[in-house]
């Protein structure tokens, strides 16, 4: 089963760190995700520029909105997700919790949902309306 | 078939119900994978068996056949419902395949499903309120109405807790196992913190007219004693401890006219002499373990006071020590505040008061009723008539429970006729 693992920052919390120790988390990191990749635990994963880069749509009197910044201004932001694929809740727990992302700050971990029934239906139900687009 | 034939089992089947039930639905759940599956399977055999056994007499082992009929029942329904949905037929041929090994029922594996039940119902991904909801209605088998009844909430609004935890444990696939010997430290004490939360419910209600919810005590100490005796780990015996030696003052707790009485006011020989007895040997077998934590600490505290004939005579020297362990262990302000009030019985009210100003000074236990009133008392008992008004007055306005408002209100009451 496939987990979707939100990797929570403080972007200030990195700013007092010296490179040395910024690069000595960095390899810490990413070694552990090598070692889920060996497992086939890694399903994928990015890592996201920093909240003031986001734009974010919504739709707002009949059309859609754009403004600057994330979704939610808060403290912490996601830095990055992390697609797991782990036996059950257990097993994901216990693979993040070796995570040493964790450190720097909290993981949410969401079961990934399956859609595949409900778009079969949808399929039907658009096949059914020829004339739809 | 004759009336009379079916009703010895009837009977037989309602002590089978009572006495089995929890083990056969933590089997099943294991089996079927599946909570409410596992219910419905349940109470199908239990039907099954009513119709069966007046005529083909009861089964050798009796939970047993109502485990592989339960099982047997689950498959059929999933059979009857894949005429509707396919991907029923899919679960039930997984479930028919199922190595005959896992259905086998032995008691070993009997008791590993109770435990796999209480950490799935305790995981720490449900919200609080529903492990106690889910534990109090899955494994002490309570219903809906008497659980409700206990918290003061509805019926509706609880029966919603159990069946959105039942739907994450299935959804974010919350697995049905004891955890393994690194995690379990950990996950015990969230099962451990349920038992006592249930405990104290019942104990000391929260808010409400009434000081205690017996029943909900009574279940906390059971669902103890059924894990002392799966998982007999030094803190599990210590938490047993520490609920029956609180248990036994119970009777004395409270005045016939619902009136708090607090430890030093109460009537001694109406403690529980069994519960005590059997509650501080608990705690020396936990204590000589050298792995015991908070809870076995705290059932030790309790040990004192329970062989003490009264507070004067009672060894607030080692009370003092094991608070001071305790607040090691578990650092708290209430666990500071339980120590001061140690002191000041050992070293006279002026130590303790210097104790608690300190640690109201610091700001946490500022808005703790039972920190102002300890500080109240020793002022009392310093004949400092003004300070212990002020303080008892501030205790007043922060309590919520009827019994330790009327409780202030006499103290106030005192000592307005002392002057």
């Amino acid at each position: 089963m496939k987990y979707i693992c939100l990797g929570y920052i403080a972007p200030e919390k990195f700013e007092n760190l010296s490179e040395t120790e910024l690069n000595a988390m960095m390899d810490e990191c990413f070694s552990y995700d090598d070692e889920l990749r060996q497992h086939g635990h890694f399903a994928g994963g990015e890592a996201l520029q920093p909240p003031q880069s986001a734009a974010t749509l919504r739709w707002e009197n009949g059309k859609v909105a754009v403004t600057d910044g994330p979704y939610a201004e808060t403290k912490e932001q996601i830095g990055g997700i992390l697609i797991l694929e782990a036996r059950d809740l257990n097993h994901a727990i216990q693979l993040m919790s070796q995570h040493p992302g964790v450190k720097a700050g909290p993981f949410e971990i969401r079961p990934a949902a399956d859609l595949s029934e409900m778009i079969r239906e949808s399929e039907l139900r658009r096949a059914a309306r020829p004339e739809s687009k | 078939m004759p009336e009379n034939a079916a009703e010895p089992v009837r009977k037989q089947l309602d002590a089978l119900y009572r006495a089995e039930s929890r083990r056969i639905l933590a089997t099943l759940i294991r089996l079927l994978g599946d909570f409410d599956l596992a219910e419905d399977a349940m109470h199908d055999a239990f039907a099954t068996a009513l119709e069966r056994w007046p005529q083909d007499g009861v089964p050798a082992s009796p939970r047993a056949w109502l485990v592989s009929t339960g099982r047997f029942k689950a498959i059929d329904a999933l059979r009857r419902r894949a005429r509707f949905d396919a991907s029923k037929e899919k679960i039930a041929e997984q479930l028919e395949s199922g190595s005959g090994a896992a259905a086998e029922v032995t008691d070993d594996g009997i008791a590993d499903d109770r435990l796999r039940l209480i950490f799935t119902c305790c995981h720490p991904a449900l919200a609080p309120e529903a492990r106690l909801a889910l534990t109090l209605r899955q494994v002490c088998g309570l219903t809906t109405e008497e659980i409700a009844r206990a918290f003061l909430t509805s019926p509706p609004t609880l029966a919603q807790r159990i069946v959105r935890a039942k739907a994450k444990i299935r959804e974010a696939r919350i697995p049905y196992q004891v955890p393994s010997p690194e995690e379990l430290p950990e996950r015990l004490a969230t099962v451990l913190q349920v038992i006592y939360l249930v405990f104290n419910e019942g104990y000391s209600a929260s808010s409400g007219a009434s000081l205690t919810r017996a029943d909900l005590s009574g279940e906390a100490i059971r669902l103890g004693r059924l894990l002392v005796q799966l998982l007999p780990e030094p803190e599990v015996t210590g938490l047993l401890a520490l609920m029956l030696l609180q248990e036994s003052r119970r009777a004395a707790r409270t005045s016939p006219a619902g009136e708090l009485v607090l430890l030093d006011g109460q009537d001694r020989s109406l403690w529980d002499r069994g519960q005590i007895a059997e509650g501080i040997a608990l705690a020396e077998r936990a204590l000589r373990s050298q792995r015991f934590g908070p809870y076995t600490l705290q059932a030790a505290i309790a040990a004192v006071h329970s062989e003490a004939s009264d507070t004067g005579s009672t060894d607030w020297a080692q009370i003092v020590v094991l608070y001071a362990l305790l607040a090691r262990i578990e650092p708290s302000p209430v666990v500071e505040l339980n120590r001061a009030v140690a002191v000041a019985m050992c070293h006279g009210p002026a130590a303790g008061l210097a104790l608690i100003d300190a640690l109201l000074a610091r700001g946490e236990l500022a808005d703790y009723h039972l920190a102002h009133s300890a500080r109240a008392d020793l002022h009392r008992r310093l004949g400092n008539v003004a300070a212990a008004r002020s303080a008892y007055e501030k205790a007043l306005a922060l309590a919520r429970q009827e019994p330790e408002r009327r409780f202030l209100e006499k103290r106030l009451q005192e000592l307005s006729e002392k002057k």
